[in-house]
């Protein structure tokens, strides 16, 4: 059992909560996951871990409440209980150790690209952020990112900072100075934009995927994604990937695979975010 | 009164009573119901007590199957249990799963010239009797001051687990999953080893002292340097988890599962009562590919999750089936149809990237391979397709790499299957490991075999090192 230490809204529907998981506190590194199971006859959700404390025994996880299991962990208050949380799961961020690097973040997934910020200018890399939402209440993470270097901020509606796409500000800040690396989280159709982006660039590209797993110690292979032509597991060889070589559009497929069990209300931006992206595809294969 | 061996032999073998096949192809309810006592009484009475009882061999857990079939012909239960249960761990699972016409039941005498005792359907039933009328837990010996730790909680774990208990040391078992049993919980489905019976295989170790931590995943969570730190002995048994695919076109369609995933859904997360909050896609057309125990299990799931047609694709015939007979059977008598001597080349799908169905070709067994069987090889020009909207592919495992990764002072060989010497120890002093993390993917008794064998290993060893 996992108590619940904090648990805040960060913005509509996303929550940061702090979890008492002493063991995963001081062991886990940026880029790796957990999987959490609220109670019995819960779904296993697999979270990437946003914060740690290993001092205190904490892990922080933002969650986007989306499906019956994720809107009751948010809807857990304070004291209350997690029956499991296995981890910390997957390979850790490959990260630079010098230069420049541009961390972009998508929606919740700005949580996700925080511990690599943090860890980068550990290191003493220079970071500058990028991160987005449809409008400014979903736009997470700027002052924690802010802490860690330069940070602008893209909204669909311009209610916070430059009015468009995270890969606008991207193609701009590339002109500049190219970054060594760039890591990007967030919605699928995001992270493809970004790929799609900096291939031409040629700037090596990092991009964190969550497709459908069950076990995330690679027993059940449901989420496969191919990488360069090759199947690989995110879950114990991910879940962060070369963008340039992963097969976006197979991976929007499977994730679509339970749709018909769980209709979800397109709330998180993805739905602008794919023509968006499709978009830049479009123009890019042009 | 004793029974002439005449009269024994006068006794023909009692069939196990089962569910209809009708009404069970569509429940997940135990497909076996087991012997009644007076069945079992009989059934006991054919057994001519062997001086050199051969099926004691036959067995990988070398039970001492004439004593305690002697105390079943007796109708002394409580004798019959305590003598069965002091040579195996986990009698009620074993006496479910074991492919015991290839191992105990192989060798009985009375299977010259005739049938084998039912040794399997008699272990299921004094397991059985035990656990309904509270029969007494195993006794303990006095601590030893020694601590083991067990690295997954399936049957190879559990068996070191209680064996290790018994003889006095103090045992802490790891599992990966929130629930422990390994693949006895998240493989083998409801209907052919009810979940509630593994439970409560689990908690008598627990009453006999041993530890279990859930979610505690052995190469992330903990390395294996660590527990070495922390306790006198490690017994790694991790299972052979990564499922393999088929390697053809249209794997990644969505409706294209690995048995692993389609069955711990279903098993583990209980897609299979409605009640659960993990969705598994139910196929009208399922088609499974392989055609050992787990693809048995994963045809006969989707039979009873509502496919109207249930497959097995398997690439030999039908002597060259690896799956139990019993299991075999009864997935003909549920109406799976047996597509025999074909392979999958690819799957297809549609424009939304969901399976319409297998393409396969025909087969034919040319000369024997490396492992003795005859190879398949195909028939030119026999391409067909088998329309479906589900594919399991159910062509075996491997070892996962998580654990043995994230340790590289362990050898492996070049499948990444620990190497062990004759004690069960491998390239690590006091880190012993069995069953199919060893082996490869093998059966559930065998890895209770090593589970038993290595917990003597261990226990010579932590006195030896003392």
């Amino acid at each position: 059992m996992h108590r619940i230490v904090a648990n805040d809204q960060l913005a509509p529907a996303v929550h940061r909560l702090v979890i008492h998981a002493p063991q995963i506190a001081k062991v886990r590194r940026p880029g790796q996951f957990v999987i959490v199971r609220l109670d019995q006859g819960h779904e296993r959700i697999p979270l990437t871990i946003a914060d740690g404390d290993a001092t205190a025994g904490t892990i922080t996880l933002v969650i986007q409440a989306m499906g019956h299991s994720t809107k009751a962990i948010v809807a857990t208050p304070v004291g209350g209980m997690i029956r499991d949380v296995a981890g910390p799961l997957g390979a850790p961020t490959h990260l630079i150790e010098k230069g420049f690097a541009v961390c972009v973040g998508g929606g919740v997934g700005t949580a996700v690209v925080h511990p690599i910020a943090q860890a980068l200018h550990a290191a003493g890399v220079r970071v500058t952020s990028i991160i987005g939402g449809r409008n400014r209440s979903l736009v997470i993470y700027h002052d924690e990112l802010g802490r860690l270097g330069e940070v602008q901020v893209c909204t669909d509606d311009g209610s916070w900072g430059r009015k468009g796409l995270v890969t606008d500000a991207l193609v701009e800040l590339c002109a500049v100075g190219k970054p060594d690396v760039i890591y990007a989280v967030g919605p699928v159709p995001m992270m493809q934009a970004v790929a799609t982006t900096t291939k031409p660039m040629g700037i090596h590209t990092v991009v964190s995927l969550n497709p459908v797993m069950v076990d995330g110690t690679g027993m059940c292979g449901g989420c496969r994604v191919t990488v360069g032509g090759q199947v690989r597991f995110a879950c114990v060889d991910g879940p962060e990937f070369d963008g340039h070589q992963v097969d976006f559009a197979e991976l929007r497929s499977r994730l679509g695979t339970y749709k018909m069990f769980e209709a979800q209300p397109c709330d998180d931006g993805s739905c602008k975010a794919r023509r968006a992206a499709d978009q830049i595809i479009q123009q890019q294969q042009q | 009164m004793q029974l002439s061996p005449k009269q024994r032999m006068a006794i023909s073998r009692q069939a196990v009573p089962a569910q209809d096949a009708a009404i069970r192809s569509g429940t997940f309810t135990e497909v076996n119901l087991g012997f009644t006592t007076e069945l079992a009484r009989l059934e006991a009475e054919r057994c001519l007590q062997c001086k050199n009882a051969k099926c004691i061999i036959g067995c990988p857990v070398s039970v001492g199957i004439p004593r305690f079939i002697d105390f079943v012909a007796k109708g002394d239960m409580q004798a019959a249990a305590a003598s069965l249960m002091s040579d195996n761990c986990l009698p009620a699972v074993t006496g479910r799963v074991c492919p015991q016409e290839a191992q105990c039941e192989s060798q009985c005498v009375r299977g010259v010239k005739g049938e084998s005792v039912a040794i399997g359907a008699l272990e299921r039933f004094v397991a059985d009797w035990a656990r309904e009328n509270n029969a007494a837990d195993s006794v303990c010996a006095a601590p030893s001051g020694k601590t083991v730790g067990v690295v997954g909680s399936g049957p190879g774990g559990l068996t070191a687990a209680g064996e290790l208990a018994r003889l006095g040391h103090a045992v802490t078992v790891f599992e990966a999953f929130h629930t422990p049993g390994g693949v006895l919980v998240y493989g083998i489905p409801e209907f052919r080893l009810p979940k509630a019976i593994v439970a409560n295989e689990v908690e008598r170790l627990q009453r006999l002292g041993v530890t279990i931590e859930v979610n505690a995943i052995v190469g992330r969570t903990y390395t294996v340097a660590e527990l070495r730190e922390r306790f006198d002995a490690l017994f790694i048994a991790v299972g052979a988890g990564l499922p393999q695919f088929m390697n053809v076109p249209g794997e990644n369609l969505k409706g294209v599962y690995s048995a692993n995933e389609y069955l711990t859904r279903v098993n583990l997360m209980g897609a299979w009562d409605g009640d659960s909050r993990t969705p598994v896609l139910k196929g009208k057309r399922v088609v499974v590919v392989g055609g050992g125990n787990v693809a048995m299990d994963a045809v006969r799931t989707g039979k009873r999750l509502g496919a109207t047609e249930a497959v097995i694709a398997y690439r030999r015939g039908k002597e060259e089936l690896p799956a139990r007979l019993e299991e075999v059977h009864h997935a003909e008598e549920e109406g799976i149809r047996f597509e025999l001597l074909v392979a999958p080349l690819r799957v297809i799908g549609n424009a939304e990237g969901w399976v319409t169905g297998l393409v396969c070709q025909r087969m034919q067994l040319g000369e024997p391979d490396a492992s003795g069987r005859r190879k398949p090889e195909p028939v030119p020009g026999s391409e067909f397709t088998i329309d479906c909207d589900l594919v399991i592919s159910a062509i075996g495992t491997r070892a996962n790499p998580l654990l043995t990764q994230t340790c590289p002072d362990l050898k492996l060989n070049k499948w990444g299957n620990v190497i062990v010497d004759q004690d069960l120890m491998s390239s690590i002093p006091g880190v012993f490991a069995g069953g199919d993390i060893v082996r490869g993917a093998a059966t559930v008794i065998l890895a209770m075999g090593d589970g038993k064998t290595a917990a003597k290993r261990i226990d010579a060893w932590l006195k030896q090192n003392d």
